[in-house]
């Protein structure tokens, strides 16, 4: 376990010290694959849909059972509030339903918000 | 002291005594050993407890969700023997999953999702049984995920604990459908 921790820690080191490399949609898309026991981009599950995700009001989805805390968050889904949340999103919106510790990795997320923003620019995602 | 029965004990005291008294005959018997510890639900008070429901809600949503998924793979006519088997079997480890994690949300004050009336699938993508196993994994997988994703934040380490042992089941039916698809069964060391 320490061992992993400092591979872990080696790895985000290494990023930092690097310039950060550019955000990758094609390695995003196996990083979503992360999300997918509670989401999808086209339709709600356990968790809303992904789709028309940028521009639209947290906790906006008509017909999804959004818990109090994020329907009263006031965010706007863009680059920069998907990255906020993605990082820890128990502490960004305290009393969310999404039970789940986070991207914590600045690449990771950077890569998977690209593929959302990607995917939402597809054919699927427009229907 | 198994999760099970924790979640079976009528209160907080009860569930205490429980460990105190038979955890080690429990032990033996239990099928699932989730164990949890003597402080299991002494700390479950207020905010925490709030929030480690919510957790376990989130899971109870996709656990019952993959329930659903199993059934419409089973009865979808695409699977044969033995990997209908297999389905039925995994479909099984979720519905104990759901149990435990309904009766332990009831535990800690809490009041565990329902299934939903009806799910959306991606059934006009499932053609063939590999189209089924397919699917099936990237569920497993997301299962597993969601699982790492709830070790650390509860704030109970018993439940922490507790998930981590569900979240071995699902990487084992995770490697055994890849295994069937031809896949290489456990493609790395580590899982994220
Ligand atoms: C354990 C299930 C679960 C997992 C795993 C999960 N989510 Fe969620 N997600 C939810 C739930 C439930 C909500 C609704 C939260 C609420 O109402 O407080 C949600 C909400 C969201 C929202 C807000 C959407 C909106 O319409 O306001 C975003 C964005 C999001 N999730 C992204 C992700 C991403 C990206 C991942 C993978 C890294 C992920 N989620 C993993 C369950 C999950």
């Amino acid at each position: 376990m320490k061992a992993l921790a400092f591979l872990v820690a080696g790895a985000a080191l290494a990023l930092a010290a690097g310039a950060a490399p550019a955000a990758d949609p094609a390695a995003g898309e196996a990083i979503y694959a992360r999300c997918l026991a509670c989401h999808a981009l086209a339709y709600d599950r356990t968790g809303p849909r992904h789709c028309g995700l940028f521009g639209r009001r947290a906790g906006s989805v008509a017909g999804f059972a959004y818990s109090e805390a994020m329907k009263r968050s006031k965010i706007v889904w863009n680059g920069k509030t998907l990255d906020r949340f993605l990082a820890n999103p128990m502490a960004a919106v305290p009393g969310t339903a999404m039970g789940y510790a986070g991207v914590t990795d600045r690449q990771e997320r950077a890569d998977l918000i690209a593929y959302l923003e990607r995917e939402n620019r597809s054919a699927a995602c427009r229907k | 002291m198994s999760f099970l029965t924790l979640a079976n004990a009528a209160n907080p005291l009860e569930a205490r005594r429980a460990f105190l008294g038979k955890s080690g005959l429990l032990l033996s018997g239990t099928a699932v050993a989730l164990m949890a510890g003597r402080d299991a639900l002494a700390a479950q008070a207020g905010k925490s407890a709030e929030s480690d429901v919510r957790v376990l809600n989130s899971a109870l949503g996709a656990e019952l969700e993959a329930i659903a998924a199993y059934q419409v793979g089973a009865e979808s006519g695409l699977l044969q023997k033995p990997v209908l088997d297999l389905a039925v079997t995994f479909q099984g480890h979720h519905k104990e999953h759901a149990d435990v994690l309904s009766k332990t949300i009831v535990k800690l004050g809490g009041k565990p999702v329902a299934a939903k009336p009806r799910y959306t699938f991606p059934t006009d993508t499932l053609k063939n049984q590999a189209d089924v196993l397919r699917f099936a994994a990237s569920l497993e997988k997301g299962a597993v995920s969601a699982y790492l994703g709830a070790v650390p934040v509860f704030g109970n380490r018993d439940l922490a604990k507790a998930a981590a042992s569900i979240l071995g089941d699902e990487a084992m039916h995770w490697a055994i459908l890849r295994n069937a698809l031809g896949e290489a069964p456990v493609p790395a060391a580590f899982m994220a």
